[in-house]
């Protein structure tokens, strides 16, 4: 017996289900799109709940528990919706090497939470990335994805408190 | 597409290019485009075509200096310019053909003495997002050749010939990998790229993309006449959307230019590339999992044999080669293998991409030949220690790799040289350490990647190195007696005997070469509780101990 009987329909009447939907018909529905779709759910939802890995998983006739563990094995995804605002301080080696561990500690007290955490009032995500490749220029923190290189801790500390006065 | 074709198309990307009489290339890798080189390149084209001068202002991908940037360059003078902002354009267009701009300088020094490109041939030079400019530097005309003149024993005698072995870090000669996977019979056979370069500190594979895409596909298509593959798959990370963006338009172009597709070149190949997005998992590196990935599933490497060779992707042959690889094949091509294998050392051929960073005064992407010593690359390329510190170590290999000291500075660079130091060459990152970087600290720092990192599937591996985390932990804050020194040296061995992939097999490198060279730092963190970096934070207890102070 097939494990879903056919395709489930679209979650809601939200446009960025046919994106998600247009990327699975691109590859045929075949199961090893399933990160490939995932990638898109991120990109359009800006994380992946319950829901939307079940409607993945249904579509493209994939185990659930097997989506669910994809989605936890791989740090690009996120279960957790992101603040209005995100900060992501790399701690590659370079910057490592050029105190981005000083950067995270200091944004953790201006924040008052962890990084990988979203403030209560859910206006910034402070997360931390492996390397993004700009080691040149190190430390390198992400504004809201913009790359920000040799971040000083008063840059940092300026910055967050735009956000978090806003 | 025949000779004749490619050239002409050559030929009117040169004629276009000989009707202005300047131009201004404006890097847009990501780390200058991060400091809006987007808009330099607006304001300079405005500027020029306000002041009535024929100059074309070209968009190219990363040209190695990156702490200069953002950076311009102005042909045929090649004359460099440093730190430029949008202000600077009028002085820029106002100097061509003229004195350079002198304080836009940018102090490069000996940057460019004894630098090599092959891989890099182009960068700077062209619009990697425009296909015909690839070509007017020689770009296809391997292919075409290998197409029409060679048969795919040939080319593979000329890859093994030349010498070329694996970029990533493993060193495994390309020819045998291609020679194997060739002699592998199956209907369907697949060509993976890995460029997923999750080495932390290391940005080779990201600027390559980023710059000159076309040279990965053409290496690819190549690879893939030799071995008998008609699909091929990039393994890129999603952290590098640039990079990303780039391939896929140059794909695009190659299919529109007729190099990928059917009856590629009016023969009977066919061959296709598709991008995969990797999504965080360092382990994805590993050949078995990066499989793995692509199949959708869970990235988790499995035991070999069977190889990827014999049993790769769903199951078929598999060639797996790094970025850095597949962008040397066009040029031992287009020069032969001979011309290859006289750079560089007796078993180490060509050059290596090398991203030099941390405490130096010139960071960048630079191209070296094999065989020269770390001295000339640290002190003359990168201008030394910044900040009039004192050089302690070079670390390479990523968190597969191991931290050298002074002594080691004149090593000649080789994949066995490197190995036999305790370090390894990894994909090319060079991160330069002073003196007040706690070699515990770092050896620390590796074991948490690892740590974090590691997949789960063997034990070694997933309880190793968090066992290694916390004896470093406890070493850092003072807390560490004699006895969980050897305890870690002793897991150091397990962990790199009995783990089931790379990740785990070399998790214990970082420890182990700093142990080697820094021992005198582990000591004084356990017996004095002092830090010689003073980086560490020892815990009340500690401070105590040290004082002669007892707790009962």
């Amino acid at each position: 017996m097939p494990l879903y009987a056919e395709r489930p329909p679209l979650p809601s009447e939200d446009k960025r289900w046919r994106i998600v939907n247009g990327t699975m018909r691109k590859h045929g529905y075949s199961r090893n799109a399933l990160i490939e779709t995932l990638h898109t759910v991120q990109s359009s939802f800006g994380f992946l709940d319950e829901p939307s890995i079940r409607f993945v998983a249904q579509s493209l006739r994939v185990p659930l528990s097997q989506a669910y563990g994809v989605v936890t094995f791989y740090h690009f995804f996120s279960l957790k919706p992101p603040g209005r605002h995100t900060c992501t301080i790399c701690t590659g080696t370079a910057c490592y090497i050029k105190g981005s561990e000083k950067l995270v500690a200091e944004a953790e007290k201006f924040l008052h939470v962890r990084a990988g955490e979203t403030t209560p009032d859910g206006g910034v995500s402070l997360g931390t990335v492996r390397c993004v490749g700009d080691c040149g220029r190190a430390p390198v923190v992400l504004f809201d994805g913009e790359l920000s290189a040799q971040m000083k801790g008063p840059q940092l500390a300026a910055q967050l408190e735009r956000w978090t006065t806003q | 597409m025949n000779v004749e074709e490619l050239q002409q198309i050559a030929g009117s990307a040169q004629e276009e290019r000989e009707k202005f009489d300047y131009e201004v290339n404006v890097c847009m890798g990501t780390s200058c485009l991060s400091q809006h080189s987007d808009k330099i390149r607006d304001a300079i084209a405005k500027e020029a075509s306000a002041c009535g001068k024929s100059c074309h202002v070209r968009r190219t991908g990363c040209m190695g200096p990156c702490a200069a940037g953002p950076m311009v360059m102005i042909e045929p003078a090649e004359t460099r310019y440093g730190h430029v902002r949008e202000e600077d354009a009028k002085d820029i267009v106002a100097a061509l053909g003229g004195e350079p701009v002198a304080r836009l300088d940018p102090q490069l020094g000996s940057y460019f003495e004894g630098q090599n490109f092959v891989v890099l041939e182009n960068v700077g030079h062209i619009d990697p997002e425009k296909i015909d400019e690839y070509i007017a530097r020689g770009g296809y005309e391997a292919l075409l050749k290998v197409l029409t003149e060679m048969s795919p024993g040939s080319v593979i005698e000329q890859i093994s010939k030349s010498g070329l072995r694996g970029r990533g870090g493993g060193g495994y000669p390309t020819g045998l990998k291609w020679d194997t996977v060739a002699k592998v019979k199956g209907a369907q056979k697949y060509v993976i790229c890995n460029g997923d370069e999750v080495d932390p500190g290391a940005f080779m594979d990201r600027s390559v993309l980023e710059s000159d895409p076309q040279r990965v596909i053409e290496g690819m298509a190549i690879a893939a006449y030799a071995i008998g593959a008609n699909k091929g798959y990039v393994y890129v990370r999603a952290e590098y959307p640039l990079a990303v963006q780039r391939l896929t338009v140059a794909l695009r172009e190659a299919r529109r230019r007729g190099f990928l597709g059917n009856a590629i070149c009016e023969t009977t190949f066919n061959f296709d590339i598709d991008v995969r997005l990797g999504a965080g998992a360092f382990v994805c590196g590993e050949e078995t999992a990066l499989i793995a990935s692509i199949e959708g599933k869970r990235g988790m490497p499995r035991p070999r044999p069977p190889y990827p060779a014999v049993s790769g992707l769903w199951g078929d042959p598999t060639l797996i080669n790094n970025v850095e690889t597949f962008a040397n094949v066009a040029p031992i091509i287009r020069h032969g293998g001979e011309w290859f294998a006289s750079m560089g050392t007796a078993r180490s051929k060509g050059t290596k991409v090398f991203a030099l960073t941390g405490k130096i005064q010139r960071t960048g992407l630079v191209e070296i030949p094999m065989g020269m010593t770390l001295r000339q690359i640290i002190f003359g390329i990168g201008g030394g220690v910044a900040d009039g510190r004192k050089f302690k170590a070079v670390q390479t290999g990523g968190p597969s790799g191991g931290c050298m000291p002074e002594e080691h500075l004149d090593l000649s660079i080789s994949y066995d040289a490197l190995i036999s130091a305790g370090s390894m060459m990894g994909s090319g990152g060079m991160i330069v350490m002073d003196d007040t970087s706690c070699m515990v600290s770092v050896a620390r720092f590796f074991m948490e990647f690892c740590m974090t990192e590691s997949c789960g599937k063997c034990v070694p591996c997933r309880a190793g190195t968090v066992q290694m985390f916390e004896l470093l932990t406890k070493i850092t804050k003072g807390e560490a007696t004699h006895r969980d020194l050897d305890r870690l040296t002793e897991l150091c061995e397990v962990v790199g005997a009995t783990s089931l992939c790379g990740l785990g097999q070399t998790a214990p490198n970082p420890v182990l070469s700093t142990l080697r060279y820094f021992k005198h730092e582990y000591l004084a963190h356990i017996e004095e509780k002092r830090c010689p970096a003073g980086v560490c934070e020892f815990s009340a207890t500690a401070a105590d101990t040290r004082r002669g102070e007892v707790h009962v």
